[in-house]
């Protein structure tokens, strides 16, 4: 113990940081933000540190070149002892540190923490968040296999719509013509030195801020924020009320900390590492790429723009998203902190929330793909084919061949592009099949060129008998009108 | 601040350095923005296009279309199979032909052809071509990109090197009529 004491001098006698620590580690906190509530920042900390060390141990191995990188994936996951436990500890930890930092943020908003005077470490802490997806974008690019190859396509397509400049910020992004060994090997700079290089300075400067400026106060509803009043008032909450942040409030902190990688150990364990999927070879087109979880709502929402509105969204939309979090504490800088007294804070987070929620929760089952190979690998459900006539069974087999089944589910068996046709003939007329058949609309391709009248009429038959037992087909009541014989046709001709 | 009378040089000197190493930088970042746009460079030199061979015109079969696969030519040795791009080559009637590229005017996904159909169709978000390559439906806002192509000496040049994107396909040909233009 003394010899611990005598180094310890030793050593500070020379650094002259010992006080300044100290007086840090020390700094009162009101005693009310000691709470779980604020546990988060510095879990994201840890998660970060997490995984600093992981993907250090990841790049004793991996080859960041486009022909090798696949394989070293492999030789990690199969024959470096642990290898896979280390890729799913990195892996793991990413989609936590996303996680941990989005729940910051919205606990940043909900307890009025971004007004004055923490406008700056609100403004870095969005740069943080940018910097924490900018990671896991390139991370998701370094796991290089046929998701990585096409989502990187998908962020060549989404980059060349940029005005004037988009093909020059394709090459940027590639290194190069195509999609190859420069774009690795750029996209390895990115996430190895570049911005874990921003990374680290944005959270020095936000913890500076966070201890010079000392932590957000609880609010309470009454507590109004005004600038030339706010100062005084927190140190005087400080002094009167405030505890010192080691040892008495940082306890929960490392607890909670401790718990958070126990799980991301957990998940990793249990759960694996994540890919790599097949080799990242573009001539293997039978593939269905999808992004990781994160930007899955990205995915669902290309899927759902109508075309014409697509370039704008993808340009304006983030620009007025980042422009927004960025002016926030300056539009509402002062004013009650309390959630409580906050409703269209409260309700423009559930709406954000649940609008992400529903779109990652649809590209879950992505119903805007069509399933490619429903055609070959899913049959008719036997009961649409019990008791048909050949004319019918044929039909069902052109439903088949023309791939149709690709897009409309039967049975709920096979796509989801297009509407499930197990009740198609109670709402729609012979007519009206056939128009929707050869004239497509409403993202149907036109199958007029495609069918041979013999088809067609197949088809058409087939689709007729897909009704519920019961349930009488489509009418169109002014044809019967006008073939009635009694009645007479009303006449059309001028 | 203000310096006394006998440091003037030393200050005057200060801000000599100061401007001596801004003349330094700005000297260094020429070569450094250089390095970092030497992609765009190329591009702009149009170094990236030329045309190759997909080979003898008998491997596409009148009325038919292939999945045809070409090395891309700039390529590192240490590129692996990324460099291997496959395109689509539509044999129109024996002598018209028409080449597609694999990526979706969408979003670049691999369009996947059924020759059942008569369609091209993309995983991703349910892109749809005809077999001309014009729009069927879906998300993308224009038919598949196409590239320039001749035949010679009973082979299928085409002129390519760029992964295509909404954004830069302008150096290949769209697809608006159901006849393709060029033969
Ligand atoms: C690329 C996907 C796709 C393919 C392939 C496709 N459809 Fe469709 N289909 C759709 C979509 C999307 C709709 C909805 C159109 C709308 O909103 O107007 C639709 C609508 C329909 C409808 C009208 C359903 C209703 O409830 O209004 C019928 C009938 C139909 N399709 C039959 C077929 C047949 C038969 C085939 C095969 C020859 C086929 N479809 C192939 C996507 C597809």
């Amino acid at each position: 113990m003394r010899l611990i004491k005598t180094i310890g001098g030793w050593l500070d006698d020379r650094l002259q940081v010992g006080a300044t620590l100290r007086e840090t580690a020390e700094h009162p906190v009101p005693r009310e933000t000691a709470s779980w509530f604020y546990v988060f920042g510095s879990a994201a900390l840890v998660v970060f540190m997490l995984q600093i060390v992981t993907g250090i141990l990841l790049a004793l191995i991996y080859v960041p070149s486009a022909g090798e990188a696949w394989n070293s994936l492999q030789t990690l996951n199969h024959s470096v002892a642990l290898g896979w436990f280390i890729r799913a500890l990195h892996g793991w930890g990413s989609e936590f540190m996303v996680a941990i930092v989005l729940i910051h943020m919205v606990q940043v908003i909900l307890f009025g923490a971004y007004k004055y005077p923490r406008e700056l470490t609100w403004m870095v802490g969005v740069l943080l968040l940018l910097v924490t997806l900018g990671m896991a974008f390139t991370g998701q690019v370094l796991r290089f296999d046929q998701d990585a190859y096409w989502g990187l396509g998908i962020g060549a397509s989404i980059a060349s719509r940029v005005p004037v400049l988009g093909p020059q910020i394709v090459n940027l992004m590639l290194g190069g013509p195509i999609i190859a060994g420069a774009t690795l090997s750029r996209f390895f700079a990115l996430h190895v030195f570049a911005i874990p290089g921003l990374l680290i300075a944005f959270v020095a400067v936000h913890l500076l801020m966070v201890v010079k400026l000392g932590i957000n106060e609880w609010p309470m509803p009454g507590r109004v924020v005004r600038k030339a009043t706010y100062l005084k008032e927190y140190h005087e909450l400080t002094k009167k009320d405030g505890i010192p942040f080691v040892p008495l409030a940082v306890w929960k902190d490392l607890f909670f900390g401790g718990f958070i990688l126990l799980a991301i150990a957990a998940c990793a364990f249990y759960f694996g590492p994540f890919g790599p999927s097949g080799r990242p070879d573009p001539t293997i087109i039978q593939t269905a790429p999808r992004p990781d979880f994160f930007f899955l709502w990205l995915y669902a929402v290309l899927s759902l723009l109508p075309p014409s509105m697509e370039t704008p969204a993808l340009l304006v939309g983030p620009v007025v998203a980042l422009l927004a979090l960025f002016l926030l504490p300056f539009i509402f800088g002062e004013g009650e902190k309390s959630w409580r007294r906050r409703p269209i804070a409260v309700l423009s987070i559930l709406l954000v929330a649940v609008s992400l929620g529903t779109f990652t929760h649809l590209s879950g089952y992505t119903p805007w793909s069509p399933v490619m190979d429903a055609w070959s690998s899913t049959p008719i459900p036997p009961q649409y084919l019990r008791n048909r006539s050949a004319l019918e069974r044929q039909g069902a087999l052109v439903f088949q061949v023309k791939q149709c089944h690709n897009c409309h589910a039967l049975d709920n068996q096979g796509g989801k592009r297009g509407p499930a046709l197990d009740n198609v003939a109670v709402l729609l007329t012979r007519d009206q099949l056939i128009r929707q058949v050869i004239q497509g609309g409403g993202n149907m391709p036109a199958y007029g060129k495609n069918l041979s009248p013999a088809e067609t009429t197949a088809l058409v038959a087939f689709l007729e008998t897909l009704r519920p037992a019961g349930q009488p087909a489509a009418q169109d009541a002014s044809r019967a009108v006008a073939l009635a014989p009694d009645r007479g046709a009303p006449s059309t001709q001028p | 601040m203000t310096v006394p009378d006998g440091l003037k040089r030393r200050d005057f000197l200060m801000k000599l350095g100061l401007l001596f190493n801004g003349i330094v930088a700005a000297i260094l970042t020429v070569p450094i923005v250089r390095y970092i746009m030497s992609p765009v460079a190329h591009a702009r030199a149009g170094r990236y296009d030329s045309w190759l061979s997909l080979g003898k015109l008998e491997q596409f079969p009148a009325g038919q279309t292939r999945l045809a696969v070409y090395r891309n030519p700039v390529a590192s040795p240490w590129d692996g199979d990324t460099a291997d791009i496959p395109c689509w080559v539509r044999n129109v009637n024996g002598q018209q032909f028409q080449v597609f590229a694999i990526n979706c005017a969408h979003l670049g996904c691999p369009v996947r052809w059924f020759p059942q159909s008569s369609l091209f169709m993309c995983p991703c978000h349910g892109g749809v071509y005809y077999q001309d390559g014009s729009r069927a439906s879906g998300p993308p806002e224009r038919g598949l990109f196409q590239y320039h192509h001749r035949l010679e000496s009973g082979e299928l040049f085409i002129k390519a090197g760029e992964v295509p994107t909404p954004g830069s396909a302008s150096n290949l040909t769209s697809i608006t009529s159901e006849l393709p233009r060029c033969v």
